[in-house]
């Protein structure tokens, strides 16, 4: 085997590695979100002209919730 | 050169063996478990016989709340013909789901289960989500999340899985 060949095989190894490495970060089951579905960690920035935001899109779109993680009541979140 | 191309082929197939288990079907034996409750063990095969509503639930989802007061009332008016809720509750950490319940107090029976075992076993898709299971132990359907406007067919499903 030569120099080269080694090193296109670690190389290959190696991002095939690193590519099932990823298969351990799973994203977290629907009862794991416990701390995603904290108030402070919704997107966005200011709390209160987040909650003036929902509060337009209640009362001009007839819509409510999904701004967040635990409170669509959906079911889907 | 081969052995090469099996071992990239093993690496690829573990990026899809982690997948999530499948929801159970309607008319399959409800999973088995085995729990700590409010009142001591639940145990589901202890309550054959029974028609148990079991509900996931945690503190921090917003319907589930609005589902207690309902299910207290459904614990109520379907008790004595044979009706069991069981909530399991999914919090990390019990403080939580103890908050909860004294703000929200449950007259049915509520049990434990911060691994997360429970749920991971009847494939949980949603918060809240629950399994209406027959008195013969069989899953007769599963709902997730909780409206307004769902209260009426998730009480006609609980009526008619009396009969």
């Amino acid at each position: 085997m030569t120099m080269k060949k080694t090193f296109t095989t670690a190389l290959v190894l190696a991002l095939a590695a690193g590519l099932g490495g990823c298969s351990v970060l799973q994203p977290p089951q629907p009862w794991e979100k416990g701390l995603l579905a904290k108030p402070e960690m919704t997107l966005g920035g200011d709390a209160l002209e987040g909650r003036f935001d929902v509060h337009i899109l209640n009362s001009k779109e007839a819509a409510s919730g999904g701004s967040g993680v635990g409170g669509g009541g959906c079911g889907c979140n | 050169m081969n052995r090469l191309s099996a071992l990239a082929l093993a690496l690829c197939a573990s990026l899809f063996a982690a997948l999530p288990a499948a929801a159970i079907d309607a008319n399959t034996p409800a999973p088995e478990f085995q729990l700590n409750g409010s009142r001591g063990a639940v145990n589901l095969g202890a309550l054959k016989g029974k028609v148990v509503y079991l509900d996931f639930w945690a503190s921090w989802c917003g319907p589930c709340k609005q589902s207690f007061p309902w299910m207290n009332e459904m614990q109520a008016k379907y008790g004595a013909k044979g009706l069991q809720i069981v909530g399991i509750n999914l919090d990390a950490k019990r403080a939580d789901a103890d908050k909860f319940l004294a703000e929200v107090p449950a007259t049915f029976v509520v049990a434990f289960d911060a691994q997360g075992d429970t749920p991971k076993r009847y494939g949980i898709k949603g918060m809240p989500t629950s399994v209406l299971i027959g008195a013969d132990g069989k899953v007769v359907q599963m709902h997730a999340g909780f409206r307004d406007d769902e209260r009426k067919a998730l009480e006609d499903a609980i009526v008619a899985a009396l009969k």
